[in-house]
């Protein structure tokens, strides 16, 4: 991992951690130790752990997020409803207080663990654990997570999920992708929700949020669809079934599937 | 304020290391982070004055560099240099660029003070 073979080395900080450079001495004659490792070293070792429980009940694992009052949940509903015949859904529902969500997810038949946070503005791997320990993946074919609304923190801690999804309501704004990069550049889709009010907001432009979110280097697809309406959601539920039989195919090489910045990151700072 | 979780994970990163070579003080933590990590210096710089608050490292320097983002075109392979929102090639203009450095979130060194062993 990337504490050992220093994956984390980039082209940036290379000059400064090999034999040499100015991190491989002290000016006090204290001794300098070596690390090289993840800040969030012990969050991405549980996410890994995370990533191997579902993988072994071959159970693809999305980490929905988005800011408050997106649209996630009505999201997970209206998936949750069309797809009720086709597959085995389960909910992980983070927030920061009330069991509103989960109830919500609940009333609809499916299995939902919720997650409160208390303070803290993102779900993390241990977290996630926890909840795995609630929850009976046997049978199940997609665990959504449903990550804390907050456009910010939750971009920086791997859950151990497979994917991805942003959700950007209409109603926040088109600039948002470029206020809050790190969100968006991380994203496998990116869905623009709430569609159905576009005609009559004249100040978002669909294009300028695909613009946005290009600017990220992000090639993800980008939907729009209302949940609420009943709009675009049919590219949605075939996204879904694609992604599922592309995970399946890789969990028959033994493979698993990593968020794309993960294995991006990976890729590079392995060979770079 | 994801920061102080970040500093929780590097006490606990630091605190191994330092037991592991027998050492009683930790006096300098040197990081590296990227303007695309999510992680903001100087919130880090004052989480880490909270969580240090008893551990070994309560009296290290925290030392934060900030690698710069730069980007390798896909489709021309110029690099350059780029803005967390513009990660754009600026020979071609092409948005389609693979990031090269700008999303690290490295624990790099740490500096100890180490136990004198007298056999």
């Amino acid at each position: 991992m990337c504490d050992t073979c220093g994956c984390n080395v980039t082209e940036a900080n290379r000059k400064l951690v090999e034999a040499g450079g100015k991190h491989a001495r002290t000016k006090s004659g204290n001794e300098s130790i070596e690390v090289l490792q993840n800040l969030l070293h012990e969050n991405n070792h549980r996410a890994a752990h995370n990533r191997e429980h579902f993988d072994k009940h071959q159970v693809l694992a999305i980490n929905l997020m988005s800011s408050p009052g997106s649209g996630k949940t009505a999201l997970l509903e209206a998936t949750i409803d069309a797809l009720r015949d086709e597959l085995n859904i389960a909910v992980i529902e983070g927030d920061l207080e009330t069991e509103n969500d989960a109830r919500r997810i609940r009333e609809k038949q499916v299995p939902a663990i919720q997650i409160t946070t208390g303070s803290a503005c993102h779900l993390d791997a241990y977290m996630v654990h926890d909840a795995l320990h609630e929850l009976a993946l046997d049978g199940l074919d997609i665990v959504f997570i449903e990550n804390v609304g907050n456009l910010v923190c939750p971009a920086s801690f791997d859950l151990g999920h497979h994917l991805n999804v942003t959700l950007l309501s209409v109603t926040e704004g088109d600039d948002k992708p470029a206020k809050y990069p790190v969100m968006f550049r991380a994203s496998n889709l990116n869905l623009l929700t709430k569609s159905d009010l576009l005609p009559v907001l004249d100040d978002f432009s669909v294009q300028r949020a695909e613009q946005a979110i290009r600017h990220l280097a992000n090639p993800a697809p980008i939907m729009q669809i209302s949940a609420r309406k009943n709009l675009g959601m049919e590219q949605w539920f075939s996204w879904l079934q694609q992604q599922l039989t592309h995970y399946r195919e890789h969990l028959a090489q033994g493979q698993t599937l990593l968020p794309d910045i993960q294995r991006e990151g990976q890729r590079l700072h392995a060979t770079g | 304020m994801h920061e102080l979780s970040i500093c929780q994970s590097i006490i606990a990163q630091v605190t191994q290391v330092a037991e592991q070579n027998n050492a009683h003080t930790v006096t300098r933590i040197i990081i590296d982070i990227g303007p695309l990590s999510g992680v903001e210096a100087p919130l880090l710089q004052q989480a880490f004055s909270i969580a240090s608050a008893g551990s070994i490292a309560q009296d290290a320097l925290l030392e934060t560099h900030i690698s710069p983002i730069r980007v390798r075109c896909n489709i021309c392979a110029n690099e350059n240099d780029a803005r967390a929102n513009q990660l754009l090639c600026s020979a071609c203009g092409s948005w389609q660029t693979t990031l090269l450095s700008g999303d690290e979130m490295l624990l790099k060194s740490i500096e100890l003070e180490k136990e004198e062993y007298h056999v």
